[in-house]
């Protein structure tokens, strides 16, 4: 017999690293929030790699957290390797990686749960979706508990339907050993939801003390780390390595004479696998002509010696993975503690929602991270952040919060996800942004803070932190521009020294730090009013001046850009009614009803001639109900 | 800046979407092939701007200090601070007082086919985009200058311009040019993906892209780009003219009818069959329209191996042809060597010109025409008279109209105008790499390149890219 439990304003299910973010924005936005997670003891689990961040991720982090999120703050407080990655590139491409210690990030992640007023925990096992109507009602769990709800956010990861294949062995399981999530996808169905599958696989993990590590390459993290949270303060900190080694020939043979028995090749695995990690199998099928593949170990936390084995992801038998590890240089008597494994799982067919990821056609469900295609923990923790806040913001009659994706990463993951859709697990790469010259990791915060204390999720603390941040590079922006440095000034001798061109007379501080010989360092060293400045601060300032002409550039076409998102597409067009759309257009209009002329024009099949015509029809329209407005002529005709 | 940038995402055709409205478009008002005045015009709101960019006034020291509505006398310029293309005037009116609701500045200049193209590949490398079919119009309904009425008329003047566009298109795509393009963009695309790569995974171990080497591929692209800007088949029609061939069997006056259109003796006229064995081309201006006159030696079966290498020029200059005019004897009526040099007609408009009709009045039955491939137009003319030379010029004309409606046209000039563009961001990209500029910040005006060239190949999906980093790298955890 199910029982009624509680009524809550929002519950979200599962409680990985989309759902604890889901969870803490409905609770801070001042709803009555239960989380739900089938093991309590996994909130937050890194079930790959034990890492956040790299190019994109490491933006999405920023965002999240200048939005006021946790992820940030749960890894500068648990990371154990921190790097700056690509500091020989331009902004663009700048990002932060940090290595993290697995149980630590979920210690800490639990407590900020469980610190979190207006929120509660429960392990359970939903199974169902309570509807009324087009509506949400709540959900019930396995042993017949009903959670009444307004909203519903479902975080339900790779565990619906999981499936782990190892060799020729395959079960229903989640990752790393947990339950599945089993009913919860027929019951999405039913409501008439569409689900399609997916594959992504991982590593086996060794032992360290296993490991010869004077034949490996050390990786060492940097002398000062930064930090991806905009709250948290760089202190110096003991940090462990990373190490690199390669496949040998001998990995590649027993991988080739053993394809016979891996799952990807016989049919075994169906789902579609990603392919920006394809597992070492694939890569050695794929690039034949490869001598050698990298092999990092990264460390899994400081109380365990049990390391992850970045580089060769596998579902190949147990047996085959103990031979293929010991075929590695430095690996040759390593102790395997976890064999790698493929998993299948349901996800979401994400063109089924809005940009706030709400479920169209049902009122409060909403649904985030690996459920809806993606893969990855920022990218789910971004999608948790954003669901969590419109699930809140509907409890609340309040109108569906997005960014567009000139705003951030988090406005091109969702955009991508539900405009294009997906057809291998979602990845964000920074060549997914279009103006990323813009949407910096260094300047989230300026970007986003704002947004985010709107919303009422950014504290007076992180306010503050932002208003001081802002002020400081734009008093730099304004002593670049104010303060000339004459031929025999500090500055002038380091510019010659760095092989420029000597001043003939007074430039600004600015025209000099046009030149690409000149840089940071320079005006931190020769200038005593810059040398105490926040030195992030000081690198932004600097930035923005040497990288003035290309951001104006972007600005530009964002302008444009903007043009046609801010062209609001109303929800009750009837598409059937426009004449002179094309037949494939409009049947993708109406089954995607875009928010904006923007995200219309995105829809693949729909044309520049739909788009034209559906300017025409939106004046018409707008005539016909406000007449009068918008002609200089006698409007008699109409 | 009006100058058209383009986003880093985008099918095919995003840059065109971004700028539904908004940006400076600019088209030719008149018809394309008349004599007389051709109208260039342009609307949004760099239109001034961009038009005096390329148009220098006489009295004013630019285009933009002038009043609305006031004609200026000055010289139009083949790009900015580039040389005289031609005399012309100019006015402009400002927003909201004209027809699009929008900046509108008109340019007239002399008309024809190549002035006129001329003239508005001036503007739009001043600035301005080529406008889609129907796009000032729809501009005007959409700035409220139209009323409700006239809106379903611009839908269907957008769709049924943008089908015949995209059937234009599609043909180019199978040309010369689009695969020529399709070689450079997929260089260009390598280029980018090996950026790419470095950027979004930087643990592979790939060596450092070197600037030099970078800039050395980029001006490789560039080179192929200018190449084939120079020689691009589009611009032979307008360069060259319309090739217009001269058929029939030999010794029907096909010789004294080209001298009679050129005014001159210029090829051997004979009374002995088969005296024309080379084709002999002459140009000549017809209404406007420039024109290649090309005699050929009589298609006609023959043992004299001189004559048959002729034939096969003649074969190869009939493939060629954009109309024929087919000649007639009527002294001698229809014969059966007639009917095999019309068996040998192509499938290009053929002009029939029944000569001699001075001598005597005949015309051709309707079967015969039948036989003749193409044949609508059937004239009487005289080489020696002159009688129906006037008719004859009216219709090859009329035919070259048919041949070159406004689609092509402004496709190949949206073509070229792409090229160029790209050649432009390429030419960006290639100095600031060689000026230190960081590899992912110079991607900004790679991406720009191939955007445009996409606009040529109809090629640039955003997972293009994509697919290129994963298929050269192997990526992966």
């Amino acid at each position: 017999m199910a029982y009624r439990a509680d009524n809550y304003d929002v519950v979200v299910v599962g409680l990985g690293h989309a759902g604890v973010e889901a969870a803490l924005a409905s609770a801070r936005l001042g709803c009555r929030t239960l989380a739900v997670s089938t093991n309590l003891e996994n909130i937050a689990f890194m079930a790959c790699n034990p890492s956040i961040g790299g190019p994109g991720k490491a933006h999405l982090v920023r965002e999240i957290d200048a939005l006021g999120g946790e992820m940030g703050l749960a890894i500068d407080a648990t990371f154990l390797q921190m790097r700056l990655l690509n500091t020989g590139k331009g902004p663009a491409v700048q990002a932060l990686r940090a290595q993290a210690d697995k149980r630590a990030y979920q210690a800490y992640m639990r407590r900020a749960l469980e610190g979190q007023p207006g929120l509660q925990l429960r392990q359970a096992a939903i199974e169902a979706v309570l509807m009324d109507g087009g509506r949400v009602a709540g959900v019930r769990s396995r042993t017949g508990v009903e959670y009444g709800a307004k909203a519903v956010v479902l975080a339900t990861g790779t565990f619906l339907e999981g499936r782990v294949i190892t060799g020729e062995y395959a079960y229903s399981s989640g990752p790393s050993g947990q339950l599945p999530a089993q009913g919860l996808s027929d019951d999405l169905r039913e409501s008439g939801v569409r689900l399609g599958r997916f594959k992504t696989g991982t590593p086996p993990r060794v032992d360290g003390r296993t490991v010869d590590r004077s034949r490996l390459t050390e990786q060492k993290g940097d002398e000062r780390p930064r930090r991806f949270s905009f709250l948290s303060h760089p202190v110096p900190r003991p940090q462990l390595s990373c190490w690199l080694t390669y496949t040998t020939e001998e990995t590649h043979r027993l991988i080739r004479e053993n394809l016979h028995r891996a799952p990807l090749y016989t049919g075994v695995i169906e789902g579609a696998g990603p392919r920006y990690c394809p597992s070492v199998e694939d890569k050695v099928v794929r690039f034949a002509d490869k001598a050698r593949h990298q092999v990092f170990l990264e460390p899994e936390g400081w109380n365990t010696t049990e390391m992850y084995v970045l580089g060769l992801s596998t579902s190949l038998p147990e047996e085959v993975q103990w031979q293929v590890l010991r075929s590695v240089r430095g690996l040759e008597e390593v102790e395997l503690l976890r064999p790698g494994y493929a998993i299948e799982y349901d996800y979401l067919l994400p063109h089924q929602l809005d940009l706030s990821l709400q479920v169209r056609g049902v009122t409060g469900l909403f649904s985030a991270g690996q459920l809806n295609g993606s893969s990855g923990y920022e990218e789910a923790a971004a999608q948790g952040l954003a669901a969590g806040v419109n699930a809140a913001r509907q409890v609340q009659g309040l109108g569906p919060w997005m960014l567009r994706r000139d705003e951030g990463y988090i406005g091109v993951l969702l955009d991508d996800l539900v405009t294009k859709g997906v057809t291998e697990p979602y990845r964000v790469l920074t060549s997914r942004a279009e103006y990323r010259l813009l949407l910096r990791q260094s300047n989230a915060d300026l970007r986003l803070t704002q947004k985010g204390r709107e919303l009422g999720l950014v504290s007076d603390e992180r306010y503050r932190r932002y208003q001081e941040r802002k002020a400081e590079i734009d008093g730099l922006r304004r002593y670049f521009a104010g303060s000339l440095a004459g031929p025999d000034t500090p500055l002038a001798e380091r510019v010659v020294q760095a092989g420029g061109s000597p001043l003939r007379r007074a430039e600004t501080v600015e025209a000099l730090l046009r030149r690409p010989e000149v840089g940071v360092p320079d005006v931190a060293a020769a200038l005593a009013d810059v040398a105490a400045a926040d030195r992030e601060c000081l690198e932004e300032a600097v930035l923005e001046v040497k990288y003035e002409g290309y951001l104006q550039r972007e600005q530009q076409q964002v302008a444009r850009f903007r043009r046609m998102e801010e062209r609001h597409l109303p929800q009750d067009v009837d598409y059937d009614a426009v004449m002179g759309l094309s037949t494939e257009g409009r049947l993708r209009l109406k089954a995607a009803q875009p928010a904006s002329v923007g995200q219309a024009q995105r829809l693949e099949g729909v044309s520049p001639a739909d788009i034209a015509v559906l300017l025409v029809y939106l004046e018409q329209r707008r005539r016909v109900r406000s007449p009068g407005q918008g002609m200089e002529a006698p409007a008699d005709g109409q | 800046m009006c100058k058209a940038g383009f986003g880093r995402s985008g099918k095919a055709l995003d840059r065109r979407w971004e700028q539904l409205l908004g940006d400076t478009i600019a088209a030719l008002a008149t018809a394309v092939g008349e004599a007389g005045v051709s109208v260039v015009r342009l609307s949004g709101p760099e239109a001034v701007t961009c038009a005096a960019r390329v148009f220098r006034c006489s009295r004013l020291e630019s285009l933009a200090e002038g009043r609305p509505r006031r004609v200026y006398y000055g010289w139009l310029l083949d790009g900015p601070g580039g040389r005289r293309l031609d005399d012309g005037l100019a006015w402009f009116s400002r927003a909201p007082h004209s027809f699009t609701g929008e900046d509108v500045v008109e340019i007239s200049c002399h008309g024809g086919v190549v002035a006129s193209r001329l003239a508005l590949e001036a503007v739009l490398r001043g600035g301005a985009r080529l406008a889609d079919p129907g796009e000032f119009t729809r501009r005007a309904f959409l700035n409220g200058r139209l009323d409700l009425a006239q809106a379903e008329a611009t839908i269907d003047l957008v769709q049924a311009r943008t089908g015949a566009a995209f059937d234009a298109a599609r043909r180019r795509l199978e040309g010369e040019l689009s695969r020529r393009v399709s070689s450079v963009a997929d260089r260009l695309l390598g280029v980018m993906a090996e950026i790419e790569a470095r950027g979004d995974f930087p643990d592979l171990e790939l060596e450092e892209l070197e600037p030099p080497q970078v800039s050395r591929e980029l001006r490789a692209c560039m080179e192929a780009l200018r190449e084939l800007l120079a020689g691009a088949e589009e611009g032979r029609l307008l360069r060259e003219g319309l090739r217009v061939v001269l058929a029939g069997r030999p010794n029907v006056g096909k010789s004294s009818l080209l001298n009679a259109l050129l005014g001159e003796e210029r090829a051997i006229v004979s009374a002995v069959p088969g005296t024309t064995r080379d084709v002999i081309e002459e140009g000549l201006v017809v209404e406007g329209v420039p024109v290649v006159l090309a005699d050929t030696a009589g298609l006609r079966e023959s043992a004299d191996p001189l004559e048959l290498a002729g034939t096969g020029r003649t074969a190869a200059a009939l493939r060629q042809a954009d109309v024929v005019v087919f000649v007639i004897d009527a002294g001698a009526g229809w014969l059966p060597e007639d009917e095999a040099a019309a068996a040998a007609l192509p499938k290009t408009p053929v002009i029939v010109a029944v000569n001699k009709s001075d001598l005597r009045r005949w015309a051709p039955e309707t079967a015969m025409i039948e036989r003749i491939a193409g044949g609508t137009d059937v004239l009487e003319v005289s080489a020696r008279t002159g009688q129906g030379l006037g008719a004859l010029r009216q219709a090859i004309a009329r035919a070259a109209g048919v041949r070159r409606r406004e689609e092509p046209m402004l496709g190949t000039v949206r073509q070229k105008h792409a090229v160029e563009r790209a050649v432009a961001s390429l030419e960006t990209a290639a100095a600031a790499v060689e000026g230190g500029v960081s590899l992912d910040l110079a991607a900004v005006d790679l991406r720009e390149a191939w955007g445009a060239l996409g606009e040529v190949t109809g090629e640039n999906a955003p997972e293009a890219l994509l697919d290129e980093v994963f298929s050269r790298f192997c990526i992966g955890k």
